[in-house]
Formats: structure tokens, sequence, C-alpha cells
């Protein structure tokens, strides 16, 4: 557990005990890990590939779409501010998104494998 | 013209005259702050015993208290003083950094923060390795590591060296240097006697002034605009003489198809290099789990993100208030921006002006000195956990061998940075920043990624990658307008050797590290490690075994 005051003994840096290559093996394979690398990657992989698209079209509308991001939206307001902006909302929604998704669907199955595995170690 | 000139004139030395006479209080404030952080880094010296505390803060920070000295790490001088510059001289192409630096924090949280959390222990080395021959894998973790944070280092002297000749009115090579090696001389002394406990500490103090700082400027330049955006961005489109075009981008990277690519890579680099940055990698490794680590890239996306914002209000409030003129008076690159502003707003010539522009500027020394502590730590670390641990010594160095090899680096380290320091002088250190991030997104980046996802990844493909990456982003600098051909910015002036169009190498250095990476991989005769694979992958996602 993380503590605010750190103790005043100098802290030892030992793992928790490690399972043998086979035992990885073994789980890497089973259905269960199967699962949670799904669950993992199905959410992780295509929403990084979205943000990342979604910034270059920023990128490149800025480089070459000059004349559509000029557009004044409101008073002095045009159309790159607000884009920008929206690149600094969408971060912060991506950012609770996935970690409401990781406390939901990752982190119970991570834990459970985590607990059995060095359990029997 | 001649009228402006004049006005700007009497400004100058208005500015110059508060400066000196208010030099005891500005050197004061400077000292209280080395003070308090050299007082916290005794005593987190006092609980440095073993390597994890020396390495990782003995993992105890909570995930905010990590947030706080991610952002502090992350918010360099090229964040507060550079960006401030860009906008207020490019007005909407500065904000480009602004934008990046935070959208990039996403691919640390979703792919590397929690997997690297998992398995690795003290260096980024540790992953990269986990699967490959360690020798050579490590051997290029390190110098990776090493050359990214230099680069780094580099734009933080650069901004140490404008503060200085901005505040004390020292503007003789010799006293710039003095200062150059005063900040190098700080950071060996923070991070061999604090450690990862004493720097994590140093980062947290830095980030809370630097947001108080940067919130205290925001609301006095609204508060001169009546709280009206719209109006600050028109008053500094119409002062920077650029009329609307200020507000849009193109200015700085518009004019030709060759800037526009220019812009393409630096957008490039800066969403991929976060990521890739060994200094920031490691401080994931202070707090107990990786779910905390998660926590923690949180916590400093909230505030890494409010504080880009408020460079919209410090760089356009730097136009609108100061003018290009003046700034590009003081520093042609606009790294003096956010001082000229907080003397601006206290009231040029005034105590409140005075005491305004001595705290800010407390606040960027103390931004650059926590940054480039930080950035030490992560080459000595690495120098002393890859290069000299697994590699010299082959794993049978004792704990204490190594943490001396470690002390030593950073001398040597702090060394070096005093020596390049005195170099880049001129530069924007915001376009500093961009190079190293252009380098760790190619030479690191892609392997990290590899390491962890594909399980066809083997030890020829992590070296072509690493090497390849650094290779190729280092030379094309060396060879672009960042180093020579251009009579005002580069580093070397009055000399021509660029053959290299782009400022920013990532458009190019970036798709060949991901490439080497896989063709070396591909093309290599060595199977990959299916055991170690498991182990990794097992761990990186659940945390079996992590310390």
């Amino acid at each position: 557990m993380a503590t605010d005051a750190p103790p005043p003994e100098a802290s030892t840096d030992a793992p928790p005990a490690q399972p043998d290559t086979e035992a990885f093996v073994a789980m890497q394979e089973s259905g269960e890990f199967g699962e949670l690398r799904r669950a993992y990657r199905s959410f992780a992989f295509p929403l990084t590939i979205a943000f990342v698209l979604w910034y270059l079209l920023y990128v490149l509308l800025s480089n070459y779409a000059g004349g559509f991001m000029g557009t004044k939206v409101y008073s002095n307001i045009n159309v790159a501010f607000v884009f920008g902006l929206a690149q600094f909302v969408t971060t912060f929604l991506i950012a609770w998104f996935y970690s409401r998704h990781a406390a939901a669907e990752l982190d119970p199955k991570a834990e459970a494998i985590k607990s059995r595995m060095e359990a029997d170690a | 013209m001649s009228a402006a000139y004049h006005s700007h004139t009497a400004v100058q030395l208005a500015a110059t005259s508060s400066t000196t006479e208010h030099r005891p209080l500005i050197i004061t404030l400077f000292a209280v702050f080395v003070a308090a952080t050299l007082g916290i880094t005794v005593w987190a010296g006092r609980q440095t015993r073993s390597a994890s505390d020396f390495y990782a803060g003995g993992r105890q920070f909570t995930a905010f208290q990590n947030g706080l000295a991610v952002s502090g790490d992350y918010m360099s001088a090229a964040s507060f003083l550079g960006i401030a510059g860009a906008i207020a001289l490019f007005g909407y192409d500065g904000f480009l950094y602004s934008i990046g630096f935070l959208v990039a924090w996403l691919v640390a949280l979703l792919l590397v923060a929690e997997p690297l959390r998992n398995s690795g222990r003290y260096t980024m080395g540790d992953v990269l390795a986990y699967r490959m021959r360690q020798r050579p894998v490590r051997t290029a973790s390190g110098v990776s590591t090493i050359i990214v944070s230099i680069f780094y280092l580099l734009a933080q002297m650069a901004g140490a060296g404008v503060l200085v000749s901005l505040l004390l009115g020292i503007t003789s090579d010799a006293g710039k240097i003095l200062i150059v090696a005063l900040v190098g001389v700080l950071m060996i002394v923070y991070v061999t006697i604090g450690g990862m406990k004493g720097t994590t500490w140093v980062q947290m103090v830095k980030a809370v002034l630097l947001i108080a700082g940067a919130l205290l400027m925001t609301f006095l330049v609204l508060l001169k605009f009546d709280f009206n955006i719209s109006d600050l961005l028109g008053t500094a489109a119409e002062k920077s003489g650029h009329g609307a075009a200020f507000l849009e981008p193109g200015l700085k990277y518009g004019a030709t198809g060759t800037s526009k690519l220019d812009f393409l890579s630096l957008g490039i680099a800066l969403v991929l290099g976060t990521a890739g940055l060994p200094h920031i990698l490691i401080r994931f490794y202070t707090v107990p789990t990786a779910k905390a680590a998660r926590k923690s890239v949180n916590w400093a996306i909230g505030i890494i993100g409010a504080f880009y914002l408020m460079t919209i209000a410090l760089g356009f409030g730097a136009a609108a208030l100061i003018g290009p003129d003046e700034i590009k008076a003081k520093n042609p690159a606009g790294n003096a921006a956010a001082p000229q502003l907080a003397e601006y707003l206290g009231g040029v010539g005034t105590t409140g002006g005075a005491v305004l522009l001595a705290v800010i500027s407390a606040v960027a020394f103390a931004t650059i000195l926590a940054v480039v502590a930080g950035l030490t730590l992560a080459s000595s670390s690495s120098f002393a956990h890859d290069i000299y641990a697994n590699v010299i010594r082959k794993g049978k160095a004792t704990e204490k061998e190594e943490m001396r090899a470690a002390r030593w680096a950073t001398v040597l380290i702090g060394a070096v940075a005093i020596v390049l320091g005195a170099f880049a002088r001129d530069m924007n250190v915001a376009g500093l920043v961009a190079l190293a991030f252009a380098v760790a997104a190619s030479a690191n980046l892609p392997t990290i990624l590899y390491s962890l996802f594909w399980k066809r990844f083997t030890t020829q493909g992590a070296l072509w990658s690493i090497y390849g990456g650094l290779a190729s982003s280092v030379i094309l600098v060396l060879f672009s307008p960042v180093v020579s051909g251009n009579p005002k910015t580069s580093m070397f002036k009055g000399v021509d050797f660029a053959w290299f169009p782009l400022e920013n190498p990532g458009l190019i250095s970036i798709p060949l590290g991901f490439l080497l990476g896989w063709v070396g991989s591909l093309l290599s005769k060595e199977e990959p490690d299916k055991g170690k694979y498991a182990e990794l992958e097992v761990k990186s996602l659940t945390g079996v075994g992590a310390h």
C-alpha cells in the first residue's frame, strides 16, 4: 500500500515469489489470459489509432486547409482555435474513458491471475 | 518606425534599470528556492539506502504525488518559456506545441505506463532487454537514454542562459557560463545526494510553483481584457502586425511546401515522443502498482492540460501586451516573453513589476533545475544499471557498487551538460526539446511497443530499431538548419553544411525506426525466445511477480 510518509527503514525491493517459465507459458496460452489480452488490446489499440488519426487530421488541416481553419466562428475565434481546444477535450475524455474501462474490465481479471500465480509459485 | 524604435528603447532602459535595482530581490528568491530544495535533498538523501530508493524512490509515492512529479518533470523550460515565446511570435503555430505535448500522454497512458511498471524494475532497459540478449540491448538502451537526455538538457541550459541574462543583466559570456555551471553543479548535488526520492520531491515543489505562477499570470492577463478571450486574441493579432493571419495556422510553417512538411514532422515527433522519454518512463517505477501508475498519468494529464491551456493566455497575452519587437529585442527566439509579460503585468519600472518578474523568473529557474535533475537521474541510472551493472560487470556488481557508479555518472553527465549549455543560447527552447522528442520517438518508442506487443520481435530487430532510429534522427539534425546554414537561429552561425531541409527529423526517422525493428526481426537468424515473451506478456498485463 502507498503511504504518504516513507518509513524510516530503507525499503527492501524483494519481489514476490516468481513463478517459473512453464507457468508463464501455460498462463499465456490459457483462455483466461486470452480473454484479458483481448479485453485490453481490442480497447487500447483501436482507440490509439483513432486519436492519432484525429490528431493527424488536425495537423494536416492546419497545414493544407488554411482557409477553412481561418474561418471565423465567433468574433476572433476561428475554426483552428476550436479544433485546438477540441484536441484538449478529446484527450481528457479518452483518458477518462480508458481508465473506466481498465477499472471495470481489466483490473479484476489481472488481479485474479496475479494472486493465483503468486500463490502457486 | 523611428517613434516605435524610441519607445522600445525607452522601455528597455526602464526594464534594465528596474532589473538592476531589484537584483537583490531576484537573487534572494533564487537563493530561497535553492536552499529549500537542497534541504529536501539532504532529507531525502538520509532515507536513500538501497538501490530501490536511489532509482525508484522506494516505490512509495502515491499516484497524486507522482502525477505532480511527472508534470514537474514534463513541463520544462520548453513549456513555459519556449511555448509562450513561440505563441507570442508566431501566434497559432506556437500553439501546436501545447496540443502535441498533451495528446502525446495518451500513448503513454494506453500503451506504455502500466506494462512498463509491471515488467521493469529501474530503467527503460529493463523492459527492452527482458526478452533479448541482455548485453547488446542494454547497451543500446543506455546509449539511447543518454543521448535523448542530453538533447533535452541542452534545451534546459539554453533556457537558463536566457533567464540569467534577462534577470541579472549579465551579458558577458563568462557570466553566462558561470551561471550554467552553477545549474550543473546544483543538479549534480540534487541527484547524487537525493536520488529519485529527493528529485521527486523537488519536482512536486516545482510543479506547484509553476502552476501557481501560470495561474496568476493568466488571471492578470485575462483581467486586462475583462475576461474576453476574443478581445485578447484580436489585440494580439493587431499588435503582431500580421492581422488575422496571426490566429491562423501557417505563420511559421505555412510559407513553403518544405516548411509545411516541417510542421507535420514536428507534429508527429511531439505526439510519439513522450512515451519514449526515459526520464518520464522511470517515474512510473516510483509508485507501488500499475494501477497507481495509470492514476498518476491521469493526474498528469489533468495538470499538464490545464497548464497548456494557460499558455494560450501567456503567449497571446505577451503578443498583445508586449509586442513582437520588444520580445525579439530581448531574445530573438522569444524565450524571454514570459518573464517580460510578468514584468509588464506587475507594472514596468515599479516595485510590483520587479516583484512579479522576480517571482516568475524564480519559478522558471526552479523549472529548469528540476527538469535538469530528472534528466540527469535518468541518464545516470541507465548508465549504472544497464551499462555498468549488466554489461560491464555482467550482473555481478553489488548494490553499493552500482549506486557508486550512478553517482560518478551523474558528475560526468553534469559536466557534459555544462559544456554543451554554452552553445545553445539563441535557440528557441521549445524547438530544441522537440528534437529530443523526435529522437525518443525514433529510437525508443518502436522498441518499447514491439517488445511488449509483438511476439516475433528479436534482439536484432531491437538493435536495428534503436541504433537506426537514433543514428538517423541525430544525423538528420546535424545536417539540418538547426545546426548550420541559418544565420539567425543555427547553433553554429556563419557556416553552412546543412543538406536536410527540415528542422525536425521525425517525419523520416520515426517511420525508419519502426521499419528497421520489423525488418531486423524478420531477417534475424535467431528465433524469438518464446518463454521470455510469455513471461513479459503475462507480467506486463497482470503484474505477476512485479517489484
